[in-house]
């Protein structure tokens, strides 16, 4: 990785929310941001995976234009506002339609807790969910010994797609279909999870930040007030994610 | 100056009365509350009319048409209405016969589920009609205050309630927000 | 059977690596009238692809099926103009009930399915339908009836009345790239002789924009493209017109074909490509063996193939990529996916096609009039071009002009005609509105139509549609409303769910079960959907609705009830069921 001193001696640097932030050519807003610490909601986006855009909470006003964080290249002299009523208002109810086009039930899922959906919705302060409910009837996939497939929960946030296809090398999963009957799919002649070689120590079994992927025999091993998101706001967790890096241990 | 005393009206539509009882929770403090609040309607005093009050909570989703009446009956006599618990804001675990038809799940409930003996779909006209989704209850009437959680804790309830016995607008703590 | 089917229906002239994906898809569907899962792993086989990017595309594309359809397999456009429920009748409905088949459901002798489907393109022969793939127009009561009859007797349909068929040209009236005709090769002449740098001067002086609707220079965008660093450079032809109301490419395709595959092969000259792509959308598949045919004239006339027009070195092949009914398509980032194989989802940009087009390289996309554009400046001049328009809008625009008119057909005009001027030519009296650019460009009321069309005045890529004062407007926001959900790639949240949740908020209104509030809520959704989507589709969804809302808000206001609440859904309705299984009609039954 780039080393941290090397980057603020002579680099360009934007403004992010009126604070002067460095940034290497090549980097995104969303990369200058975190190497700072500084929050940009995001739930698609994962360091150390190809960006994709598809989630749009990173919305942020760059010199005026609604653009993404996690997609767009910092450019110098750059002035970026993302925290502010109306961006904030923006999130919320974009957070407000990925609950409500799905099957979100918070209290019967064992990914509570645990969920970066959730966690988002807390950091907005989101109390309802606001929309008509679309009540999608969605494949469950228990075919797997170790990992489940649950897609009324899957948000669409393609983050298993590429940790599988670009970091665990086995291109297990897909999106497919289009607009709100888009879901995802498992890359196997009968589209079944059990026929995969996805295994629970893979990337992709562990990325999904919400309840849709789930490693099984795991469900509620921490109880309430000790999960993540219990004592910490996402806000501070996603300053630490970052796709495991080749030197780490994996698994 | 004798304050007048809030009165509240509570109810259970499609919930488990769990967000009742952690209500209760909130233990002594009851008694504290009990100086400024008096109870109309609800399963804590058993009067089974709504009449007039401040605060309406709301407990469980919107099954079927007796739910709907009652929460209009709460709707038309309270000044405020609060969705308290995840089943009245979401439709919560109810709402999980939303994925399937409303025919499919009588039919598998009443004739062709393991066990059943004279199968036949209840139709009595005593019994509250089903609608064909589970809804939250801000979908039926407006809503004026939510308060997530399954159940809200004690804590959070005092959190809702207390401003408002001085006319003031109830804020959430936002270690309070939790969806179960 | 691949063997076979390879090189079936392509002129023997051109090369091809390999048989593309969505035709392949198509001819396999061809036969089994679906693409079964099993299918799907073969043909994953075949080009050596994940089972899902195929089983993605199956599902991307609305004309492929995962379950059999009809024998007989009838789409119904659903456009306000070309569409069943553009008279009094909704004739998708009758001719279900005539098949005793419901919408979407293959009748279980398997003989017939009824479908609706985004815009045909057919606006200017009334309500039209594609049948197993091929239109048929001017549909009314009788000839649904008639229709029925047919299909329960089974007969071909080359045993149907044939005037049913015929598409006609409907040229109503032509300015510089309509009169052009007969193509030889002139412009392709001129260009080789004044060379690749003078020719992009001539395309940049001329002030061509492009005809798609956006209005990028063609010239600065060649140029950029040109310059572009790549180990190919390809052009590509947008001709996946989509926009409801837009049929003018189909008849460009049809009769300047010629023109348009010269100006292709100028492209390619100016920016250094040796190949090219048509990519027609998928319901103008009809018109591929007159575009094959037209190809095959340019390869034996040698204006394409090697050492074209005896040019040592200049190399050029086009092949025609058609489509498989998606409007998102019509993006050229979204095309370049679709060319690639794979579900046509837009991309991230920049990096633009210029630079990163097609396969990662150099990529010039074009709509169709602007390549039969670029043709004629290289033939006349661009002086000659910029005589006509205006300073910003130089040369013509053709439109598709349909709906309350009584003179449909395509109108060619300089730019800067004015609107009343069109509805004059076309035979509309007493109009309310017109839609220009398509459910995604602007609604201009009457007392607007003295403005103009151009880029700086009002842009179209070609829809023109009229809307007479009986038209119910609230009805055409729904029908647009719907177009947009149904066509939304479904990648990026506000576009997804947004598009979706508008079509409720739509018929909410519609049935006068709105307040006050509700039209608050949609131009909040409208504004959340447009700021923060991921392309153009997302960000033009809404402009219907805010038109609408701006300029027609009794429209709306009409239909609200007064008061401040009303429920999200329609609680009486809501219990029907219920009221099915138990056979009760009691009070208790009812809430209303």
């Amino acid at each position: 990785m780039t080393n941290e001193a090397n980057k603020a001696i002579d680099a360009n640097s934007i403004t992010i929310d009126g604070e002067t932030v460095p940034f290497d050519a090549g980097q995104t807003i969303m990369d200058a941001a975190l190497a700072v610490k500084i929050y940009i909601p995001h739930l698609c986006h994962y360091p150390g995976l190809t960006p994709a855009g598809n989630c749009r909470l990173c919305m942020v006003e760059a010199n005026g234009k609604s653009v993404a964080a996690c997609v767009t290249q910092a450019q110098s002299g750059q002035q970026v506002s993302s925290n502010t009523p109306e961006l904030n208002a923006a999130r919320l109810s974009i957070t407000q339609m990925l609950f409500v086009e799905g099957n979100h039930i918070c209290p019967s899922c064992e990914k509570s807790g645990n969920c970066r959906l959730q966690a988002m919705g807390y950091y907005l302060g989101m109390l309802e969910e606001h929309f008509h409910q679309f009540n999608p009837r969605r494949e469950i996939d228990a075919s797997h010994s170790t990992v489940l497939l649950d897609r009324d929960r899957c948000i669409l946030c393609d983050l298993c797609v590429r940790a599988s296809r670009d970091v665990d090398k086995k291109n297990v999963f897909a999106i497919a279909g289009r607009g709100i009957h888009a879901r995802l799919i498992v890359n196997t002649a009968s589209g079944k999870l059990g026929d995969s070689n996805i295994e629970a120590k893979d990337l992709a079994a562990k990325i999904c930040p919400v309840g849709a992927i789930l490693i099984r025999e795991r469900s509620f091993d921490s109880p309430v007030a000790e999960r993540i998101y219990d004592r910490q706001s996402i806000s501070d967790t996603a300053m630490t994610e970052h796709v495991p890096r080749k030197e780490d241990d994996r698994g | 100056m004798a304050e007048r005393k809030l009165k509240i009206a509570t109810t259970s539509l499609a919930g488990c009365f769990g967000c009742h009882m952690s209500f209760l929770d909130i233990d002594e403090k009851l008694m504290l509350l009990n100086d400024r609040i008096e109870f109309n309607r609800s399963p804590l005093t058993d009067i089974k009319q709504c009449s007039p009050s401040d605060i309406g909570l709301i407990e469980g989703g919107v099954c079927n048409a007796d739910n709907v009446r009652v929460l209009r009956e709460f709707r038309a006599n309270c000044t405020i209405l609060i969705a308290v618990g995840a089943c009245a804001i979401t439709g919560g675990v109810p709402a999980m016969r939303n994925y399937f038809d409303l025919r499919e799940c009588l039919e598998e409930v009443y004739l062709n589920g393991t066990g059943v003996t004279n199968p036949q779909i209840p139709s009595d006209t005593e019994l509250p009609l089903l609608l064909d989704k589970v809804y939250p209850v801000q979908e039926v009437v407006k809503i004026d205050y939510f308060l997530p959680g399954c159940p809200p804790s004690a804590d959070a309830f005092l959190q809702l309630l207390v401003p408002q016995l001085d006319g003031q607008k109830p804020q959430l703590a936002a270690d309070q927000l939790h969806y179960d | 059977m691949l063997v076979v089917m390879k090189n079936q229906s392509w002129p023997h002239s051109l090369i091809f690596d390999k048989q593309h994906l969505l035709h392949r898809l198509y001819t396999l569907q061809q036969q089994d009238r679906h693409i079964s899962a099993e299918t799907i792993v073969r043909v994953a086989g075949e080009f050596n692809l994940p089972v899902s990017q195929v089983a993605s595309v199956v599902d991307f594309y609305s004309f492929f099926y995962r379950k059999p359809v009809g024998r007989y397999h009838m789409l119904l456009s659903n456009c306000t103009s070309c569409g069943y429920q553009a008279g009094k009748t909704d004739l998708l409905k009758m001719l279900c009930r005539s098949l005793n088949v419901d919408p979407g459901v293959t009748r279980a002798d398997g003989l017939v399915s009824i479908s609706e489907t985004s815009c045909i393109g057919m606006c200017d022969h009334g309500a039209s339908m594609l049948i197993n793939g091929i239109p048929l127009v001017g549909l009314d009561e009788t000839k649904v009836t008639r229709i029925a009859g047919l299909v329960e007797q089974q007969l071909t349909l080359c045993q149907w009345p044939q005037d049913w068929f015929q598409i006609t040209r409907s040229i109503r009236q032509s300015g510089m790239l309509l009169n052009n005709t007969g193509s030889s090769g002139n412009s392709l002449t001129k260009a080789l002789s004044a060379g690749p740098g003078r020719t992009l001067d001539m395309i940049e002086h001329s002030g061509l924009r492009g005809r798609g609707g956006a209005g990028f220079s063609a010239g600065k965008k060649w140029r950029l493209c040109r310059e572009a660093t790549g180990d190919a450079h390809y052009v590509v032809c947008n001709a996946d017109e989509g926009e409801p109301g837009t049929f003018k490419d189909r008849v460009l395709l049809q009769c300047h074909a010629g023109a348009l595959f010269e100006g292709m092969t100028i492209c390619a000259l100016v920016i250094g490509a040796r190949k090219g792509y048509l990519y027609l959308r998928g319901e103008y598949r009809y018109l591929l063996a007159h575009l094959q045919e037209a190809l095959e004239l340019h390869y034996s006339n040698n204006l394409l193939g090697c050492s074209i027009l005896g040019h040592a070195g200049f190399d050029f092949d086009i092949e025609i990529v058609v489509g498989a009914g998606a409007y998102i398509c019509g993006e050229e980032s979204a095309l370049i996916e679709s060319l690639e194989g794979k579900p046509g989802v837009p991309r991230i940009r920049p990096p633009f096609p210029v630079t990163h087009g097609y396969l990662g390289q150099p990529t010039a996309v074009n709509n169709v009039e602007t390549f039969i554009a670029a043709a004629y400046i290289v033939t006349h001049g661009s002086d000659n071009f910029r005589m006509a328009g205006t300073e910003q809008s130089t040369g013509s625009k053709i439109l598709s002009v349909s709906g309350d008119c009584r003179n449909p057909g395509i109108y060619e005009y300089a730019f800067g005609v004015s609107i009343q001027e069109i509805l004059d030519d076309c035979g509309a009296d007493n109009v309310q509105a017109v839609q220009i650019g398509g459910p995604a460009g602007t609604l201009v009321a009457h007392r607007d139509f003295r403005r103009r069309i151009s880029f700086e005045g009002v842009s179209t890529g070609g829809s023109f549609l009229v809307f007479g004062e009986n038209r119910d407007l609230l009805t055409v926001n729904q029908n647009f409303a719907r177009f947009f959900a149904h066509e939304s790639c479904g990648f990026c949240t506000p576009c997804r769910v947004g598009t979706r949740l508008m079509e409720g908020s739509l018929q909410k209104i519609v049935d006068g079960r709105a307040v006050a509030a509700d039209i608050e809520e949609i131009k909040r959704l409208s504004s959340l959907i447009m700021r923060y989507s991921h392309c153009g589709l997302g960000h033009t969804a809404a402009n219907h609705m805010l038109d609408s809302l701006r300029q027609f808000p009794g429209l709306f206001e009409k239909r609200i009830m007064q008061q401040a609440f009303s429920p999200q859904i329609d609680l009486e309705a809501a219990l029907e069921t219920a009221r099915q299984i138990t056979h009760r009609d009691d009070a208790d039954a009812h809430l209303d």
